[in-house]
């Protein structure tokens, strides 16, 4: 019954919308709207980024009054819950019953290693903000781009940084026990090894470990820094709990721990907490301010990663929807137009893309500091045009394995 | 290595192991008497986490917060006996599986009130500065609630043994039909332990909050704890679930020192070796 009630209502506001676009739209050479499709975690324990997600992507729209080109945009968003299967059922409920042109999201690589064979055969546009490196490296896919970074592309310049400024001799890597850690941490390792440093320990921890003090308990004590690549809740417990238990050494980190929509809660905790991410809320981008005074008014919170990654998502999408003069349903000229896309600004800076559908742009240094009573995460150095192989070339990066839990081998371990 | 590891792990694993027997104890109660695992019950640690956040953003003093929420909690979970449970009594099947939803409904509401983002529990000022010994530093608050975890195991010891609600559990337990024979008010008896449970679990949320805090997926996290704790120990067994906590805070927090490799493993091994060889757990009483 409430199926019925829904649909009859859907089709009631789909109607409307279509009924409205026509007068709109009567200039364009297209009838009817671009239909984007929009896949995020709205329930269950990743919610918190997806909803950030949306709160980015409708931020985007409602600045351009839900237009691209002359043309209405419709969007469709789906719930995947974070589940692989369901984010393939909604992917293709948006392709083949709401006939999207194209789709942002998922949130999670496993969910666009889910859907990835289903988009090569329907010839989907994708903007992807998941991070799983092969997915632009040795299995690249045709239809998508990655306006954001891959897992470890920040890590490399983080690593760099550790090594060369801030000359940092022994570090400790812990991450999150699952692709995205491996990859992230092992992106860190590779670039802070190779200029010197040492990663003398090396500890993967459950993603649904409830407690890091046993790990914590076995950090060597001359440590110069520890590098965490938890993502999510964990990151914000892992800090806590090893300031909990009396460390004072510099935290490192990937572009999840410290995150703008949790630092306030982290206090005093973050604080000095230096990470390597495509983006901070602190960017002096007249784009980037607009769009954080924009998500700090209409929902009173900071926008980290998760909203200014679909926001991105969104800038890249009308950069190619104009080149192609809104034409996006012809789908081989608009999916060449997106990886061609050099949009000059956005709120992180720069960005093109290389062949392959991955992003090439600023990665930036930055660190937890007080400012105005408020914590933030402040530029300390900003590496320009970073691609995803950087700093190596990338024929011998491709030939090497993909980043896992032993590659590259940890030569550096004590006991 | 050094003895200071030794010592360190050894107080991880006896902090770890106080804060399961918050979790547990109620846990164990309600699966010994009702005869079902309440698997709502990673949930009610949540929900008190999150209440024991609200409270303290307000102001009030930890340990207060902790007994309302703990209560509160405790007045949710009578909820979930009284209106929910006791509607299907006799389909055990049933009452599994509805306990499962009520966490997952439990869980979204919580999203929805508390958004998303993990929110940190304040320990008590004095208690946030680690103890430090040669050299070595431990949080002095994970001490305290090794303390609590005892005061509350020897309350309950005392509760179950020596008083007559005690004796009425302890016989419901043991043989629910003699137990209505001799006239003991089995139904409130449910209701007594499911108040009793869900505020143990609730206490333990806001106790545990500022170690764990409080986010999206803590209950998910913790009820497979409490279920290894009482496969281990025993259902409906205090000391069961007093020695299977401290058993798997010993075994998580060795196993993962000495063996990081088989972090997955180490609980899980010998919890199908004593289902295996021991299917009533160590100190059970009743047959699962």
């Amino acid at each position: 019954m409430s199926m019925n009630r829904r649909t009859i209502i859907k089709g009631a506001i789909a109607t409307g919308v279509a009924a409205q676009t026509i007068k709109i739209s009567a200039a364009v050479a297209q009838a009817g709207p671009i239909r984007v499709g929009f896949l995020t975690v709205k329930t269950g324990p990743l919610a918190s980024g997806g909803l950030q997600m949306e709160q980015g992507l409708l931020t985007f729209f409602r600045e351009r009054n839900n237009m691209l080109a002359g043309r209405p945009v419709e969007l469709h968003t789906q719930d995947t819950a974070g589940n692989p299967a369901q984010a393939r059922t909604k992917t293709q409920e948006l392709v083949e019953r709401l006939k999207v042109s194209c789709i942002i999201g998922p949130l999670a690589a496993f969910e666009a290693l889910a859907i990835d064979d289903y988009i090569r055969s329907s010839q989907t546009p994708i903007l992807t903000v998941a991070g799983a490196e092969d997915m632009t490296q040795r299995k690249p896919n045709p239809w998508l781009v990655r306006p954001s970074s891959t897992s470890a592309q920040p890590s490399h310049p983080l690593g760099d940084y550790a090594a060369k400024d801030l000359k940092l001799k022994r570090v400790a890597v812990l991450a999150d026990d699952f692709a995205f850690g491996h990859e992230n941490a092992a992106g860190f390792q590779r670039v802070f090894e190779d200029n010197g440093g040492k990663v003398v320990q090396k500890l993967f921890t459950p993603l649904n470990a409830p407690d890091y003090g046993t790990y914590i308990a076995q950090l060597k004590s001359n440590l110069d820094g520890v590098y965490t690549g938890h993502a999510g809740s964990n990151g914000f417990k892992f800090i806590k709990q090893l300031r909990e238990y009396g460390s004072k050494t510099q935290i490192l980190g990937g572009f999840t721990p410290v995150d703008e929509s949790l630092l306030q809660q982290m206090g005093d905790d973050a604080l000095g907490a230096i990470t390597g991410n495509w983006y901070s809320a602190e960017l002096d981008f007249p784009i980037n301010k607009r769009f954080v005074a924009a998500i700090q008014k209409e929902y009173k919170v900071d926008p980290g990663v998760y909203a200014a990654e679909t926001y991105l998502c969104g800038e890249v999408l009308d950069h190619a929807v104009k080149q192609v003069k809104g034409n996006v349903e012809d789908k081989p000229t608009f999916m060449k137009a997106l990886k061609e896309a050099k949009v000059p600004e956005t709120l992180r800076g720069p960005v093109s893309f290389d062949d392959l559908g991955n992003v090439v742009g600023n990665i930036y240094i930055r660190k937890v500091e007080r400012k105005g009573g408020k914590l933030v995460n402040a530029v300390v150095k900003t590496y320009p045009n970073v691609d995803q192989f950087w700093p190596y070339k990338r024929e011998e990066f491709l030939k090497s394995p993909v980043y896992s839990r032993d590659f590259p081998p940890a030569k550096n371990l004590e006991n | 290595m050094q003895w200071q590891f030794w010592i360190i792990q050894t107080l991880n694993s006896l902090a770890f192991g106080g804060l399961l027997f918050l979790l547990s104890s109620g846990f164990s109660l309600i699966f010994g008497l009702m005869r079902i695992p309440n698997l709502a019950h990673g949930a009610f640690f949540m929900l008190g986490a999150y209440f024991g956040y609200s409270m303290l953003a307000r102001g009030g003093n930890f340990w207060l917060v902790a007994l309302v929420a703990g209560l509160g909690v405790g007045i949710i979970g009578i909820a979930l006996e009284r209106l929910v449970l006791r509607q299907i009594s006799g389909n055990e099947q049933g009452q599994v599986l509805v306990t499962l939803g009520v966490s997952f409904i439990i869980a979204d509401i919580c999203l929805l009130a508390w958004t998303g983002d993990p929110m940190p529990l304040p320990a008590p000022q004095a208690l946030r500065p680690p103890l430090r010994f040669a050299g070595y530093a431990f949080p002095t608050y994970r001490l305290v609630v090794l303390g609590i975890a005892l005061v509350a195991a020897i309350g309950l010891y005392f509760l179950m043994e020596r008083t007559r609600i005690g004796a009425m559990i302890r016989a419901g337990v043991d043989d629910m039909e003699m137990a209505r024979g001799v006239g003991i008010p089995v139904s409130r008896l449910f209701t007594a332990v499911f108040l009793l449970g869900a505020s143990l679990a609730g206490i333990g949320g806001v106790l545990g909050g500022p170690i764990l805090n409080a986010y999206p997926g803590l209950d998910a996290d913790m009820l497979p704890l409490a279920l290894i704790v009482v496969i281990l120990g025993g259902a409906g067994s205090l000391l069961g679930a007093f020695v299977g906590s401290f058993v798997v805070g010993f075994l998580y927090n060795f196993g993962i020192a000495l063996a990081p490799d088989l972090a997955y493993f180490v609980l899980f091994l010998p919890m199908v070796l004593v289902l295996v060889f021991l299917p009533q757990g160590l100190f059970g009483r009743v047959q699962m």
